[in-house]
């Protein structure tokens, strides 16, 4: 097996592993920085719960309308959106804290779609509606998940001082006239949307995969928000495209590999990574004296 | 040189600020002038910080009200206590102390092209110079407090709220922050900081306000600060009589 062979020629010979590469790229993009995000709001497990409270709405557009992503995207943004604000309200109005009633919420929804997934019996598509299979990308979903990628970035880059802001300093924010909650609501939104992007390509369940795991291995190396912005969009692209090589050669489930991947670099980032990664706190570099050393000599 | 006039004023007319219908500022009336230098001292537990919260607006009140004149809430300069800010969070020093300059950039303005100079300028100010690269998560507690108030000198606002600005510094931070503090004074600015060593409040603030469940005193701080106010307004958390009928707008119970 030459390196071309291993690498590249899957690649060259295979439309739908062009397309599933393009796809991975392109989640990448948007998932890295939304990833990062969370994990620097402390909302590291929001991006999981997301993905089960947008289980019903998929499938009730699967019922009415087949197997068709720009209805399950639709159907599950729907679903999310109304359980993170429903969550938001009611951690806002009553005594519960927004972990415990997004909880609350997420469950009732995951609940409602297995239901009306078992009730429609057996079908093989609705698996892809949970697994996904990024082989089956056609020029349609990848078009979508461009699309998501892009309005994500644009977005992003207009309330990004807010963001920012707001999660370093929400008092601040407040002071100067910034309602926090608005670019909260955004945020989530833009949640939501990554994560029907990851659809069709990852399936529900995973799709926060690509999400979390690169932005969780970037913090164990990057310094600042940009650094993270782009460690976190390097290893997410970098998963998808070991993840498809290792499923191609392998004969693995494509989605699985390309999280596995990701956990593989996430691993390797606890253990190795520069900024606060295992070998650095137990291995650590002599420290300076005072005076400090460029003024021993 | 004149230097520019600052008149920002607050009146404040029979505030309540409750939590949960738990007053944590109950029917507080009275005025910080324009230019005066005001510290607001009192136990645990007795509303300060609750206060410079409803004059940024952060907090509403639930009875009375807030006249701010001379500035725009939102120009308002606001250090918050440290434990609300994360200072874990991967920026800059440069950044945290650009965002002083929200004002002219806003949400999605750049940075002014003097805007980088202001900024080392702000920190050399503050005893930071040559920093400014650093991630704030490697200060100590003294140098992030000089980091809020180099952001709070590009803020150059004409009303600063400070919320214990020296808890938990050592003497010679203190005496330089004090001393900034000072010189805002000086130019005109109007200035309201909560505190709980009563040394630097005699040292350095002409007006005291003490804020306690049991007494409210407002004025000059030589006649408000004496063993006499001190001792009733208690020093001590009296908790709120939940059994206690329900006070009602107008004195109606």
């Amino acid at each position: 097996m030459t390196v071309y062979h291993a690498l590249f020629e899957p690649f060259v010979n295979y439309g739908f592993m062009r397309r599933a590469l393009v796809a991975c790229l392109a989640l990448a993009l948007g998932c890295g920085p939304i990833g990062v995000l969370l994990v620097l709001r402390r909302m590291s497990l929001m991006g999981d719960a997301m993905s089960h409270a947008i289980l019903p709405g998929a499938a009730i557009a699967f019922l009415i309308a087949g197997l068709s992503l720009p209805a399950m995207a639709f159907g599950g943004l729907a679903a999310g959106l109304c359980v993170a604000l429903l969550a938001g309200i009611v951690s806002r109005t009553t005594h519960l804290k927004e972990d415990a009633s997004l909880a609350g919420f997420y469950l009732t929804s995951l609940a409602l779609g297995v239901l009306i997934v078992s009730a429609r019996g057996s079908n093989v598509d609705l698996l892809h509606v949970l697994f996904g299979t990024i082989l089956s990308v056609d020029t349609a979903a990848l078009m979508l998940v461009a699309a998501i990628t892009s309005v994500t970035l644009l977005v992003l880059a207009v309330i990004y001082r807010p963001l920012i802001v707001e999660c370093f300093d929400p008092g601040f924010l407040k002071a100067v006239g910034g309602s926090g909650p608005v670019y909260h609501v955004i945020f989530l939104t833009l949640v939501v949307l990554n994560l029907v992007a990851g659809f069709q390509a990852l399936g529900t369940l995973m799709a926060v995969g690509l999400m979390m795991l690169p932005a969780a291995a970037a913090r164990l190396w990057a310094r600042d928000v940009w650094g993270l912005f782009w460690t976190a969009s390097l290893i997410a692209f970098g998963s998808g495209y070991v993840g498809l090589l290792a499923s191609y050669h392998l004969n693995t489930a494509s989605g699985p590999s390309i999280i596995l991947t990701a956990g593989i670099a996430y691993l390797s980032s606890i253990v190795l990574g520069r900024n606060g990664g295992l070998l650095q706190r137990y291995f650590p570099q002599p420290h300076y004296h005072h005076p400090p050393p460029e003024h021993t000599q | 040189m004149e230097m520019p006039l600052f008149r920002a004023a607050i009146k404040i007319s029979d505030l309540t600020v409750a939590y949960n219908r738990v007053p944590a500022v109950h029917h507080l009336s009275g005025t910080f002038a324009a230019g005066s230098l005001t510290a607001v001292v009192g136990p645990n537990g007795a509303g300060k910080s609750t206060l410079l919260k409803a004059i940024t607006g952060t907090l509403k009140a639930d009875e009375g009200t807030i006249e701010i004149s001379g500035i725009a809430p939102r120009h308002i300069a606001y250090l918050p206590q440290r434990a609300q800010i994360d200072q874990t969070f991967p920026i800059s020093i440069n950044d945290a102390v650009a965002l002083g300059l929200w004002r002219q950039a806003g949400i999605l303005g750049g940075v002014p092209a003097t805007g980088q100079e202001s900024v080392a300028e702000a920190l050399a100010a503050l005893g930071l110079e040559g920093l400014g690269e650093r991630p704030i998560g490697s200060l100590s507690v003294g140098q992030f407090q000089r980091v809020l108030f180099a952001r709070l000198l590009l803020q150059d606002s004409a009303l600063i709220l400070l919320d214990e600005p020296f808890a938990g510094l050592d003497m010679p931070t203190a005496s330089d922050l004090m001393r900034q503090i000072a010189v805002w004074h000086k130019e005109g600015r109007t200035i309201v900081a909560v505190l709980h060593d009563l040394t630097q409040v005699n040292q350095l603030f002409p007006q005291t306000l003490l804020l306690s469940r049991g007494k409210t005193m407002w004025g000059a701080t030589e006649t408000v600060l004496t063993s006499t106010n001190l001792a009733a307004a208690g020093y001590a958390v009296v908790p709120w009589e939940t059994a206690a009928p329900v006070a009602m707008a107008g004195g109606q119970r």
